[in-house]
This record gives structure tokens, sequence and C-alpha cells, in this order.
């Protein structure tokens, strides 16, 4: 599903920010990535929607050799992952509706497919009713949850999230959680990097910790264990 | 299909959202295929002046306005005798008048009654055998006694090339530093676009939008500006030349180098400026899109 073999990552500007890490991420898991700032968390993930290019290594996602990817078939990877991000990255002008829809249109999914498609996903994370919203219309968790709803319009093998909490207060926070575990429980596989110990303790799943750019530890059902 | 009216669509947002910056872009290709197009029909009418001349392989002489027929068939017969000859033909002084009212049409032929006598010459026109000894011939006729003057119309019309060649070369000039300036204001406005809609870009990016689909509004955006910065003096330029056309005709009739005729120019003309604008306007997005879209 997700496979990583001895990789390094070198930024041009000649910061070291992964020194060989090779990792496995089997379909339908649901796994944390933590660790300090600035201890290659963000490159990890860039690297899976291949935002970045490792300098050294093989990496593997849905049946993609990153490696041979040429630059005009990432759209064709990137529609295998649904990506979500800590500040939502949602079009203001757009409704919450045609944020989702915008996702779909944008890879050429036909109108019919379109509406339907974005109700289903819409209702998967609770907001039917309020699909003609504006994002400023929205609380931050509702935000959020569109923001989901558009990373699964296209039904995506894997949801990479970018600390997608690191806005909410800790009530919303959890509302979100529990929408990442029930597309887990679709079978949908799940990579978390987050900050939040109190989450990563309270919801137990594998933890991958990276620090200096290499994987310290890897457990199933791990801790945070950091003091932050 | 949906998905060309969808590029459309945001291309024609797209300009209005940059009002001001694609109103400069569209003057900028205006004024540009203005000058091309100008440059345009002057070439065309340079080229069908010197077809009509290479066809005029003959030449003309004149004699003192006071000479009598007799010493005009006198003449003829010198000219025949020369080697190289292969026509001669008299105009006689009546011939020679009826002629010009006949070239100078009803109204201004009355100029003409005006004059007590005959003010024309006898006119000889010799066509010689080998079209490229005409300069020698015409040196040969003009030795004749009794002969006044010889008109060569290819020195005349080779003067005439040298002008609206030069007109021409400036023209060009001009024409493409204008395609650089207007291919700079276009790439500048649609930069701006990009600007605005990066947050667009990135997500479009981020769920899998190709390519070619990131770059087509931009591209389209610049299109539109092209398109109608040619329709715009396409429609000037044949309005323009339609009038000058109908004022010139009676003027320029009896010359040997008549305007082309405007329908002749028009769809030329309407062809070439509008491929340039969208090819300008295309050129400009896909500069632009490279550049700072990085897709």
């Amino acid at each position: 599903m997700i496979e990583m073999q001895d990789v390094w990552k070198e930024y041009p500007n000649g910061t070291q920010a992964l020194n060989g890490i090779s990792v496995r991420i089997q379909k339908g898991e649901f796994v944390y990535i933590v660790g300090p700032s600035g201890a290659g968390k963000s490159t990890f993930i860039k690297l899976m929607y291949r935002e970045e290019r490792p300098t050294r290594g093989h990496i593997f996602i849905n049946g993609f050799n990153i490696e041979k990817l040429k630059d005009r078939k990432i759209p064709f990877l990137r529609r295998t992952i649904g990506v979500v991000f800590q500040d939502f990255k949602l079009l203001p002008k757009l409704t919450a509706a045609e944020n989702v829809a915008f996702a779909l249109e944008v890879i050429g999914a036909p109108p019919k497919y379109i509406r339907k498609r974005v109700r289903e996903v819409l209702e998967q994370v609770g907001l039917e009713d309020k699909m003609n919203m504006y994002p400023h219309q929205l609380s931050g968790g509702e935000q959020q949850r569109v923001a989901v709803a558009r990373s699964l319009a296209n039904n995506p093998a894997v949801v990479i999230a970018d600390e997608p909490t690191g806005n909410l207060d800790p009530e919303t926070s959890w509302d979100v959680m529990r929408l990442f575990q029930r597309i887990n429980d679709l079978g949908t596989t799940i990579v978390m990097a987050t900050h939040n110990r109190e989450i990563v303790n309270t919801m137990r799943k594998r933890v991958i910790a990276i620090e200096n750019g290499v994987i310290v530890r890897d457990e199933e059902k791990g801790y945070y264990g950091y003091d932050d | 299909m949906t998905r060309w009216l969808r590029h459309v669509r945001e291309g024609c947002k797209n300009v209005v959202r940059n009002g001001w910056m694609s109103f400069a872009a569209l003057s900028a290709v205006i004024v540009t295929l203005a000058v091309l197009g100008f440059s345009l029909i002057l070439t065309f009418n340079v080229q069908q002046m010197s077809n009509s001349v290479t066809g005029q392989l003959e030449f003309s002489a004149f004699l003192n306005v006071n000479a009598s027929e007799k010493q005009g068939e006198q003449v003829a017969q010198e000219i025949r005798a020369l080697p190289g000859v292969a026509s001669v033909q008299v105009i006689s002084k009546n011939e020679g008048l009826q002629q010009m009212k006949r070239e100078l049409g009803q109204e201004l032929s009355d100029v003409l009654n005006a004059f007590k006598q005959n003010p024309l010459p006898i006119q000889i026109v010799v066509k010689p055998q080998d079209p490229h000894q005409i300069d020698r011939l015409a040196k040969e006729v003009s030795e004749i006694p009794g002969v006044a003057a010889v008109r060569d119309p290819h020195k005349l019309a080779s003067s005439i090339f040298r002008t609206l060649a030069v007109v021409r070369d400036i023209g060009i000039v001009f024409v493409v530093g204008l395609v650089i300036t207007s291919m700079f204001l276009i790439s500048n406005t649609i930069r701006m676009t990009i600007f605005h809609r990066r947050r667009e870009i990135e997500i479009m990016k981020l769920v899998g939008a190709t390519n070619w689909f990131i770059r087509w509004p931009f591209i389209i955006e610049g299109m539109i500006i092209g398109l109608i910065g040619s329709v715009i003096p396409v429609a000037l330029l044949v309005y323009g030349y339609r009038s000058l056309y109908v004022k010139a005709k009676g003027v320029f009739s009896g010359l040997a180098f008549p305007l082309v005729q405007a329908s002749q120019i028009e769809v030329k003309l309407a062809v070439i400026l509008i491929t340039m604008g969208l090819l300008i306007g295309m050129w400009g997005g896909v500069i632009t899109v490279r550049r700072f879209l990085r897709v």
C-alpha cells in the first residue's frame, strides 16, 4: 500500500530532512506520525503525495512507483489520495457543496455524478444541512469536515492529514477525530501527522515517531511520548 | 465538452476580473494588429503593382507635341528597323485624347475640353522581343531624332517599389516591437490572474487536476484578449480601406496601378490578423503558465 525503502531527502538549501526512512503501511491502517517540529514529519507526508521528490530511496504509493512517476502523471497518483490540512484550504467564495464539487470538476467528473457524490460525502461528514453555506458561515470544525468531505470525494485509498486538529479547540478536535475513525472503519487508510498528545494517547493507533529525519519508534497502539 | 465550456467560462471570468490589466493588454494588441494590418494592405498593393508591371513589357516613346502624323509614321518605321523589336503601335494625337477621356471618366474629361488644341503628343508603344532588352531598346529609341521622351514604366515602378519597401520594412520593425509588447502585457495580466487564483491552483493540484486542465483557462484568457484585439482592427481597417477604395477609384483608375479590390483584401486581412491575435494571446498564455504556474 505505502512503502518507503531507505528514503533520504536533502533540500536544495542543504537541510537534511530525512536520513534513511523505511516503513510499510498496509491498507486500512490508521497511523499517527509524531515528533518534534522540524523533525521531518512534513517532508515525510509531502513525499507521499509527491509534493517533494526523495533525494534517494524507493517509494511506492497505491501501486505507483514514485521514482519513475513522470511529472504529468502526478495528478493520477493524487486522485488515489485525499489530503487534509491544518488550515482547511477551502475556497472562501464557494459554498461547502461547491468546494467539494470543485475537487470533482477539476478532474473532469460528469456533472450528474458530481451532484450525487457531493451529497454523499457531505452526508458522510454530517453536513448535508449546511451544504449551501459559505466557509465563513461555518465553525472551524465544520470547515475541517468540509475539507475532509472534499478529500473523500474521489474515493481515495489513503487520506493523508497534516495536523488536522491543529486549529481546532479540543471538543471540535474530537468530532473531527471520530469522523476520521468512521472513515477508517470503512477501509480507508489514514496517515496523520499530529502534535495532539491527548488524542494520540486516547485513540490508540500505530505511532511512528520521527526525530532528526529518522524513525526512532514504530509501535502498534503506541503513545505520543513527548512532553510538549 | 463540459470541460471546454468550463475552460472558456473560467477564461472569460479571468479577463473580466482583471479589468484594467486586460484593457491595457487589449489596447496593445489592437495597436499591434492595426499596424500589422496597415502594412499588409500596403504589401498586397505593392505585390499587385509588381505583378501588373511585370506584365507590361512595353514602353512608350513620345514625339514633340507639334510633330505631324507623317513624322510619327516615319519614327515608327525607324523603330521597327531596330533589332529586337516585336511590335510598334502608333497612337495618334486624337486616339490619345479619346483614351485619356475614357480613363478620366465623364466629370474630369471636361477639363480636356478647355484646350483649344489637342495638347497630347503622338505616342509610340514599343514592345521588345526579349523583356530583358527593354532598357537597351528604350535608350536607342530615345536617341532617334524627333523623339522627345521615353517613358519606361519599369523605372517609375522600381522607384515606387523602393520607397514602399522601406515603408514596409519600418512597418515590420514596428510590428515585431509591438508584438513583443503585447505579449508582455498579456503575460502580465495572466500573471495577475495566477496570483489571484493561487489558492485554487494549489487545491486543483492537490486533488489531481491534470496540468493541462490547470493551464487551459489561462491560455484561453490570453486568446480572448487576442481575439477581441484582432476583431477590432479588422473592422476598422476593412471599413477604412473600403472608403479609400471607393474614393480612390475615380482618381486612380487611369493609372497603371489600381488598388487591390476591397473584397479581395478583406478576407486575407481578417484571416491573418485574427490568427495573429489568437497566436499572440495563446503564446502570451503559454509562456506565463510555464514561468509562473510550474505545472
